[in-house]
């Protein structure tokens, strides 16, 4: 597996917003829900367009979503 | 296993399928009666030519026929939309493809070097193009599951 030093809050931040489903954010960003699966569990790290449109679907800063950090969790 | 793995594991099973059939047809009809057949450049031209037609008539029915059982199954339609993530998986699983096939491609040309018959030559390119395909296949399921 490839090391991932990207950490997200995408499913605490899915859950405050109404229980949004990994179906529906992947519909809102236009991935499958695959991919969301995969970032959410940190196996895979967006791109930064993907990043953004992800921010842009909670309304908050992409700092909040996505963080960066020395070492893999 | 999500949609995606299925659908990897499903062309890689109809490579080594066609691959299996079609290898066994053409030695049956025509290797096994006339071996000499093998030193004819015409036969592995047409050969290699009729392996891509049934290749890809045979992957599209393969494929068809599993989604009808999966969404027998499942009842879930397949997703057959790529996003970048299945962009980069294909572009990783495609350089291991390459690189594989141009081995293959090296050694047929040390076979003919070191005076082996010409027929050594073109069995070493199918099998170099089987091993890379299937490799392909099996390099997607695993970054698919591990993570890319």
């Amino acid at each position: 597996m490839s090391k991932c030093y990207i950490n997200n809050n995408i499913r605490k931040l899915r859950f405050q917003a109404d229980e949004l489903t990994q179906q529906e954010l992947a519909d809102k960003t236009g991935v499958t829900r695959q991919t969301i699966v995969a970032i959410e569990n940190g196996k895979y790290s967006p791109t930064l367009e993907l990043a953004f449109r992800i921010a842009r679907v909670f309304n908050t800063p992409l700092d909040e979503v996505f963080s960066f950090s020395e070492n893999p969790k | 296993m999500d949609n995606k793995e299925k659908q990897v594991l499903v062309s890689l099973i109809s490579t080594v399928l066609i691959f299996g059939f079609y290898s066994l047809y053409v030695y049956n009809h025509y290797i096994a009666g006339n071996p000499a057949i093998l030193n004819d450049f015409k036969f592995w031209g047409k050969a290699f030519l009729f392996l891509i037609p049934v290749t890809i008539v045979a992957e599209i029915i393969i494929h068809i026929v599993f989604a009808i059982i999966n969404k027998i199954v499942t009842n879930e339609d397949m997703d057959t939309r790529s996003d970048e993530r299945d962009k980069l998986i294909e572009l990783k699983t495609i350089r291991i493809s390459h690189w594989i096939f141009i081995m293959g491609f090296l050694l047929s040309m040390i076979s003919q070097v070191i005076g082996m018959p010409p027929y050594a030559m073109f069995l070493t390119m199918i099998a170099s193009g089987f091993i890379s395909s299937t490799t392909s296949e099996i390099a997607k399921i695993h970054y698919y599951r591990k993570g890319v």
